[in-house]
C-alpha cells in the first residue's frame, strides 16, 4: 500500500511536471500582458513535432544518440522560441497596437492554436509519430520504487527552469521590466524601456520552455500526435489559474498539485472519473481561494 | 402598421421556407443547414449576454447545451418510445406534437440550473478567473455524462428520430424545421427583451464597472444568477434542438471545440450586439457548409494545375485551418467583430421605423 503511493508519488512528481512548465508559459505571458495565450498547448505540442524532426535528422547523419540529445535541447528550444515570437508578431502585436479589447486577443490564441493543430494534421496526415529513442532507459530500483533516469530528468528540469525563472524576473533588470509592464503598461514606455523588446524576450522565455517541455514528454512518451497539446494545454492553464495566474511559483506549485490530484485519481477510480474528480477539487480550491493558491486580490479604484 | 412590419415580415418569410420545405421544393440538406442556423443563432446569442453584454469571459458554453440535449431526448424517449432500456412510452405518441416544446423547455430549465454551478463561484472571482470556471464545468459535465452508463456513455445516446417520425405520422408537415424557427425567432425576442428591460442595463452596468454598479444599488450576485441562467437555459434549449435534428448525440461532440465555436461566433459578431450574433451565426454556418463543396473544388483546380503532389489530397481538416486564419485577418482589420456593439438600427437608423420593442 505505502510503496504503490510512493510509487505514484513520483509518477505525480513527473505528470506534474509537464503540467508546471506548461504552465510557467502561460503565466509569464499572462504576468506581463494579462493576455491568456490558449495557443501555448499547441506550441508545446510544435514543440513536439520539432524536437522529432531535428532528433531524426541528427540521427539521420550518423551522430550517437547522446550527443543528438544535446544537440536537440537547444534546437528545440530555439525553433520553438522562434514560433512563439512569430505568433506574437504576426497575431498579437497588430492588435495591441491598435488597442482591441483583450477578449479579442484571446480570441486570436485560440484562433492561432486551432490553426497549429489542425495544420499540422492537414499537413503531416493523421499518422502518429514515435519519437525515437535519445536516451537509454536506466532504472534504478529505490527499495520497492523504482526511477528511471528519464523520470529524474524531467522533474530536474522543471525545478531547475523555475529556479531559472524565478531568478529572472526578481533578480535581473528585464525581469524588473516585466514585473513593470504588468503593473501599467503605459508608463513603462515614458521610462525608457523598450515595451515590444521586453514582451519578446517573455515570448522567447515562455515557448522555449514549452519546447523544452515537449521534448521532455516525446522522451517520456514517444507517440506523437497533433492534438496532444490540446488537452494538456488547457489543463496546464488550468493549473496556472489555480496556482494563481501571473505568479511564477503558483504555476509551479499549480502543475504539480493537478499532477498529483489527477495520479490519485487514477491510482484509486476508474481512469474515466479522472477529469471528473480532479476538476471538482479545482474546483472546490477556486470556491475557497478565489485568486488561486498565491494570486493577491486586486483592489479597485473607481 | 408600419411599426410592425419586421415581425410580420419575419413570421411571412418563415411561412414560405416552411412551406416550400413542405412541398418539397427545398432538399433535406438545405434544410438541415438552416436548423443549424438557427440552432447557432440561438447558442451565440446567447452566450452574448454573458459575453458581450456583461464582459465576462465564459468558454464553457458546450456544456449547457450538452445538459439541455441530454435531458431533454431523455425525457422524449421515456415518454413516447419503447426504448430498450427505458421501458415502454407513458403517454400516445400523438402527443409529441404539443408535449415537443414543453420537453424542450425542461431541458432548457435543466441547463439552467446548472448555469448556477457557474453562477455561484463567479460571484466572488474576477475576470480570467472565470474562464477556468467554465472549462472545469463543461468538462465536469461532458465525464459526467461519459461515466453514466445508462444513456450510453461514451458511444452516446439515440432514437431521437423517433419523436419526428411520431410527429410527422399524426401530421404531415416539416416539424423540426417549424420548431427551429419558432425557438430562434422566441429566443432572439427574448434575449432582446431582456436587454431593453432593467435588467438588462444593470448586466451592461456590470459590463462597465461592476464595483461602481454595486455601489449604484445593483444588486450583481441577482444579475449575474440571472444572466447565466437565462444564457445557459437557451443554450440547453438550442442543445435539444441540436439533439433532435441530428437524431444522434454523444458526450464529445459538446466538448472544448464546440466552445470554441460559440465562441468565434460571439467576438465575429461583435461583443455586445445581437444583431452582430444572428449576423456571425449565419456567415459562420453557411461558410462551414460551402468550405465542404470548396476544398474539394480547390483540390481537383490545384491538382489539374499540378501545384500540388499527385499523392497528396486536399482534406477537409483544411477547414479548421482556413476558418481561423480568416477570423485572424478579420482581427487585424476590424479588430471589434463585425458589428462592434452597435445594433443593425444603429448603422442604419431608418430600420427603427419599421419595428418596436418597448
Amino acid at each position: 500500500m505505502f510503496d504503490s503511493i510512493l510509487q505514484n508519488f513520483f509518477n505525480a512528481l513527473q505528470w506534474g511536471s509537464f503540467y508546471s512548465l506548461i504552465a510557467l508559459g502561460y503565466t509569464l505571458v499572462y504576468g506581463v500582458l494579462r493576455l491568456i495565450n490558449f495557443a501555448h498547448g499547441d506550441i508545446f505540442m510544435v514543440g513536439a513535432y520539432i524536437a522529432f524532426f531535428v532528433a531524426t535528422f541528427l540521427l539521420g547523419s550518423a551522430i550517437s544518440p547522446p550527443m543528438a540529445l544535446a544537440l536537440t535541447v537547444p534546437l528545440t528550444m530555439l525553433l520553438t522560441a522562434a514560433v512563439g515570437v512569430s505568433i506574437e508578431r504576426i497575431a498579437y502585436r497588430p492588435l495591441r497596437r491598435k488597442g482591441a479589447n483583450r477578449l479579442y486577443v484571446v480570441i486570436t490564441a485560440l484562433m492561432c492554436g486551432l490553426i497549429l493543430e489542425n495544420g499540422n494534421l492537414a499537413l503531416l496526415g493523421a499518422s502518429r509519430k514515435s519519437f525515437p529513442q535519445l536516451l537509454d532507459k536506466t532504472v534504478y530500483a529505490l527499495g520497492p520504487v523504482s526511477l528511471t533516469n528519464q523520470k529524474v530528468a524531467v522533474i530536474v528540469c522543471t525545478v531547475l527552469v523555475f529556479l531559472f525563472l524565478q531568478f529572472v524576473v526578481t533578480k535581473t533588470k528585464i525581469g524588473m521590466a516585466m514585473r513593470a509592464i504588468s503593473y501599467d503598461k503605459f508608463a513603462v514606455p515614458l521610462m525608457g524601456i523598450p515595451l515590444d523588446t521586453i514582451i519578446v524576450f517573455t515570448f522567447i522565455l515562455g515557448s522555449s520552455f514549452a519546447g523544452l517541455a515537449g521534448l521532455l514528454f516525446a522522451l517520456s512518451y514517444p507517440v506523437l500526435d497533433p492534438y496532444m497539446g490540446a488537452m494538456v494545454g488547457w489543463k496546464a492553464f488550468i493549473s496556472a489559474v489555480v496556482g494563481g495566474i501571473g505568479d511564477i511559483r503558483g504555476a509551479f506549485v499549480g502543475g504539480f498539485l493537478l499532477g498529483f490530484v489527477e495520479i490519485l485519481v487514477v491510482a484509486f477510480f476508474p481512469s474515466t472519473y479522472r477529469e471528473l474528480i480532479a476538476f471538482t477539487i479545482l474546483l472546490v480550491i477556486l470556491y475557497k481561494k478565489p485568486t488561486g493558491i498565491f494570486g493577491v486580490a486586486g483592489t479597485t479604484k473607481i | 402598421m408600419q411599426r410592425a412590419s419586421a415581425p410580420l415580415l419575419t413570421i411571412l418569410g418563415l411561412a414560405v421556407v416552411l412551406g416550400l420545405a413542405h412541398l418539397g421544393i427545398i432538399d433535406g440538406y438545405v434544410q438541415t443547414v438552416l436548423m443549424f442556423i438557427g440552432v447557432n443563432i440561438i447558442l451565440s446569442s446567447s452566450l452574448n449576454i454573458v459575453n458581450g453584454y456583461m464582459g465576462e469571459f465564459a468558454c464553457g458554453h458546450a456544456g449547457f447545451m450538452a445538459v439541455g440535449a441530454y435531458v431533454s431526448s431523455i425525457l422524449n424517449i421515456v415518454l413516447f418510445t419503447d426504448a430498450k432500456n427505458f421501458g415502454l412510452e407513458l403517454l400516445p405518441p400523438q402527443m409529441t406534437i404539443i408535449a415537443f416544446p414543453v420537453v424542450l423547455f425542461l431541458g432548457g430549465l435543466a441547463a439552467a440550473i446548472t448555469g448556477l454551478l457557474v453562477a455561484i463561484p463567479s460571484f466572488k472571482t474576477r475576470d480570467d478567473y472565470l474562464a477556468i470556471i467554465t472549462i472545469a464545468a463543461n468538462y465536469i459535465i461532458i465525464s459526467t455524462v461519459i461515466n453514466m452508463e445508462s444513456i450510453g456513455g461514451p458511444r452516446g445516446f439515440m432514437g431521437m428520430k423517433k419523436i419526428l417520425f411520431a410527429m410527422e405520422d399524426t401530421f404531415d408537415a416539416p416539424w423540426m424545421l417549424f420548431w427551429v424557427a419558432l425557438f430562434t425567432v422566441l429566443c432572439v425576442a427574448a434575449i432582446r427583451r431582456l436587454m431593453s428591460s432593467t435588467y438588462g442595463k444593470a448586466i451592461i452596468a456590470i459590463k462597465q464597472d461592476e464595483v461602481a454598479a454595486e455601489i449604484m444599488s445593483v444588486n450583481t450576485n441577482r444579475i449575474k444568477l440571472v444572466a447565466f441562467m437565462f444564457s445557459s437555459g437557451l443554450a440547453g434549449i438550442a442543445g435539444g434542438l441540436f439533439a433532435h435534428i441530428l437524431g444522434y448525440i454523444n458526450p464529445n461532440s459538446f466538448g472544448i471545440l464546440k466552445s470554441t465555436e460559440c465562441l468565434v461566433m460571439v467576438y465575429l459578431g461583435g461583443m455586445g450586439s445581437l444583431s452582430g450574433s444572428v449576423i456571425s451565426a449565419v456567415i459562420f454556418t453557411i461558410l462551414l457548409e460551402a468550405l465542404r463543396f470548396i476544398i474539394p473544388a480547390v483540390d481537383t483546380a490545384l491538382h489539374w494545375v499540378h501545384l500540388l503532389p499527385a499523392d497528396y489530397e486536399l482534406s477537409q481538416v483544411w477547414k479548421w485551418v482556413i476558418i481561423p486564419l480568416l477570423l485572424i485577418v478579420l482581427m487585424q482589420f476590424r479588430p471589434e467583430g463585425i458589428m462592434g456593439d452597435r445594433e443593425l438600427s444603429d448603422v442604419f437608423p431608418r430600420l427603427k421605423r419599421y419595428f418596436s420593442f418597448s
